[in-house]
């Protein structure tokens, strides 16, 4: 079944159109950037992981036995910046978006080839800035930066971490504006906004947030970095700032940061769903746009991060209530994606179960976010384990869950080739109970008070803690096992064919992998997005051919 | 593929690096490359809008609190090199359109000329800004440890206008000084001819870049040099 048919011939395709290691590196092909991404954030996502079994291996006990409080402060740090900066953010966009967005909208290329390999180097020289604090003791602020104590009285490598973010952020600035440009310009004759898959709608909401709010972030680095470099003061009380203020420019960029890695993660969701169903997504408009409603709801609800920061009591009940108002257009994907597998034909495949695990985690996820937008709620729970649990479930069992059901899905696409999937069956079912038994104890340890941050904590809370260090080398294995056998398929896997999964996008429609220039012909497009009548009759011709 | 229906691609070698000014493999059409380029620009030109907004939200912010603060500190600036920095970018955002007027008509003297101009009009600001600082400098006006301000209210919120002095007025020259440097470019390929007027983008391109930054100092200047000189508040 594995080796049994090998290639009749070699067709050309992306992969092996030119060879050596400088046909990679100066590579203007948006395929291939994809890989060079994927290779760079996949390493990032390993040395994050490794922060975290770190601080798991820690929290196992109530005692700071494996590493003195400062440490602790740096892992904690290492693997949040890491994480959501070089691994969250880029994760979808650079990685599925990048090789994605051309194929579905019928494109040759990017709009702008040259700015994408530019975006991939900008990324590369943030990530060496993130690798030389790493490796030179590393920095205690905790990812948030917060004022005066990072300009003033951190003994880490502040300067340089702040760096590696601004840097990193230009990287997802061009990224942004090369994808909104594509779909604005690149559209293959007769595919109308409405006819777009709805990944690219997510993919053009999430750009709209990388294009405004990332500069702002930037900037608010690039003021951090004056403080604590030059003294040129703008935040410490020292110099007559308010560190309040930059608390407000901090979260105006990261609370939408954080639906620039939901948001990419849903459009992957919305394509599986529909294929696994057979079915035309229930309601595909109130999806596209609950996308750009995110977006821009995205923007107003930096606040609920300030309810215990000096903010007033009337900036906290608006920014409350718009956070409310967020699960507005999350709650109306959910249900869309119920109503589609409602009488569809459902297959059980792994990007399928993946994509379940994903609608359940984002619930909950979802849902627990709700407890902390109300304030009195949020009083208690600020700064425990809750809050932990809570960005963990939207965060790795949504954000991450879709990038993996992601990666199953189009694999096959990249590579050409299928993986195991009695293998990733397994993956799924592991990577959903380790999961949930990593972070659904730290809601229970944050309801019971237990603070984040801290290396040691009071005995009562060992049993939660050993559950969730349990959990999470369930999680790592949910992880480990797709690594090997992806890699191992782009060798040995089945040949995939064009459409292994009878999806109706016009990747599906070109060689597996493709062929540099994408299409041997510029598709027209004559239909409405996923018309599964169309290519049922297609196949049965193709049967009959 | 009865729901995808075929039209012809154009054929496919030997547009692995298409010369300048050609249409890049990825395009159709002329139209739709320079589209591309312009839609570009002018998100780039938003993201740029953000990445200043949070400095004038700080400024904002700031002086609202410490009005009395800000009005003794921003007597200390400059008001003529000021209003003459602001005379010199306003006259190179004049040569930059016709500039571009000039690369439309096909006239390449005229444009290298007009670039050239605009290189001169950009230089100069920057020297004045320069010697500015230097002022600054020497009158102990930079926020740290010997930062001094000889009759100014508010001791301890006076640093903050001169941070954001600094910070804005610094974020702005390094867009200035990037255009400097991108001008340079254009003008050795102006010189050798490689607009035509079927295809002169960079050169437009740049002169959206050069006006952003020069509306940018059009704020600058009022809210650092000319808001309450005479001592009245914001509001």
């Amino acid at each position: 079944m594995i080796t049994a048919t090998p290639p009749p011939k070699e067709t050309k395709n992306y992969l092996n159109a030119e060879h050596g290691l400088k046909s990679w590196l100066l590579t203007q092909d948006h395929k291939r950037i994809a890989l060079l991404y994927l290779i760079a954030v996949s390493a990032f996502f390993v040395v994050g992981g490794i922060m975290a079994v770190l601080i798991r291996l820690e929290l196992a006990t109530p005692a700071g036995d494996l590493m003195d409080s400062n440490t602790y402060n740096k892992v904690f740090t290492m693997h949040g910046v890491i994480m959501i900066f070089f691994f969250l953010i880029p994760s979808i966009p650079a990685i599925l978006g990048n090789f994605l967005l051309p194929l579905m909208i019928g494109a040759k290329d990017l709009a702008f080839p040259r700015i994408n390999l530019i975006s991939w180097y900008v990324y590369m020289l943030g990530g060496c800035f993130g690798v030389f604090v790493l490796l030179s003791g590393g920095v205690d602020t905790g990812w948030t930066f917060y004022t005066p104590f990072s300009t003033t009285y951190s003994n880490g490598y502040v300067v340089m971490t702040a760096m590696a973010a601004f840097i990193n952020g230009f990287s997802s600035i061009l990224t942004g504006l090369n994808f909104i440009v594509t779909v604005h310009r690149m559209r293959a004759p007769g595919l109308t906004w409405f006819r777009l898959p709805l990944f690219v709608w997510a993919h053009y909401a999430t750009s709209v947030i990388m294009i405004l709010g990332t500069p702002v972030i930037a900037v608010t680095l690039f003021l951090l970095m004056l403080e604590r470099g030059l003294h040129i003061g703008f935040f410490d009380p020292a110099y007559g700032g308010d560190p309040v203020l930059f608390q407000h420019l901090f979260w105006f960029y990261s609370h939408p940061a954080v639906y620039i890695m939901i948001l990419p993660s849903m459009g992957v969701i919305s394509e599986v769903i529909s294929t696994f169903s057979s079915k035309k997504p229930f309601g595909y408009t109130f999806i596209a746009f609950s996308s750009v409603a995110i977006a821009v709801f995205g923007f107003l609800v930096w606040g609920h991060h300030l309810f215990v920061s000096s903010q007033s009591a009337y900036a906290g009940m608006v920014f409350s209530i718009l956070s409310y108002i967020v699960a507005i257009p999350s709650a109306i994907k959910v249900f869309n994606w119920a109503a589609t597998m409602y009488k569809g034909s459902v297959r059980l495949e792994a990007p399928m179960l993946y994509a379940l695990g994903f609608i359940g985690l984002f619930t909950v996820g979802g849902l627990t976010g709700l407890f902390l937008s109300a304030m009195g709620l949020d009083v208690h729970l600020t700064d425990t384990y809750f809050v932990v649990a809570h960005f963990h479930y939207v965060m790795v069992g949504g954000a991450i869950m879709g990038y993996q059901a992601g990666i199953h899905f189009w694999w096959p696409k990249m590579f050409g080739r299928m993986y195991p999937r009695a293998w990733a069956t397994v993956a799924a079912a592991l990577t959903f109970v380790g999961f949930n038994l990593t972070f659904f104890p730290q809601f229970i340890l944050g309801y019971m008070g237990m603070p984040r941050r801290y290396h040691v904590y009071p005995p009562e809370f060992q049993v939660f803690n050993v559950l969730s260090s349990a959990g999470a080398s369930v999680l790592g294995l949910g992880y480990l096992i797709p690594a090997i056998y992806l890699l191992w398929s782009i060798k040995n896997g089945e040949i995939a064919g064009p459409n292994p999964w009878g999806a109706t996008g016009l990747e599906w429609q070109t060689a597996s992998p493709p062929p540099t220039e994408n299409f041997e012909v510029t598709p027209v497009v004559t239909t409405e997005a996923y018309d599964y009548t169309a290519l049922k009759l297609t196949q049965e011709v193709a049967h009959v051919g | 593929m009865d729901s995808h229906t075929a039209v012809a691609a154009k054929p496919h070698g030997a547009h692995a690096h298409p010369g300048y000014g050609e249409l890049r493999h990825h395009f159709e059409s002329f139209d739709q490359q320079k589209d591309s380029a312009t839609i570009g620009m002018w998100v780039f030109l938003l993201t740029e809008l953000m990445f200043f907004g949070g400095l004038f939200l700080a400024y904002f912010v700031y002086r609202q609190w410490y009005p009395e603060a800000f009005a003794s500190a921003s007597n200390k600036t400059d008001l003529w090199l000021g209003a003459f920095n602001t005379t010199v970018l306003i006259c190179s955002s004049l040569t930059m359109a016709l500039a571009v007027h000039a690369a439309s008509m096909g006239k390449r003297i005229l444009l290298v000329g007009f670039l050239i101009a605009t290189l001169l009009l950009g230089g100069a600001f920057l020297g004045v800004k320069a010697y500015e600082y230097h002022d600054k400098w020497i009158h102990h006006e930079v926020p740290g440890e010997h930062f001094e301000c000889e009759g100014c209210k508010d001791e301890v919120h006076t640093p903050l206008f001169f941070a954001l002095y600094f910070g804005m007025t610094g974020l702005h020259a390094s867009h200035m000084i990037i255009g400097f440097g991108i001008l340079l470019v254009l003008i050795w390929q102006a010189w050798c001819g490689k607009f035509t007027t079927k295809w002169y983008t960079p050169i437009e391109m740049f002169g959206l870049y050069w006006h952003f930054v020069d509306i940018v100092w059009i704020f600058l200047f009022p809210l650092l040099y000319l808001i309450d000189r005479t001592g009245r508040t914001l509001l």
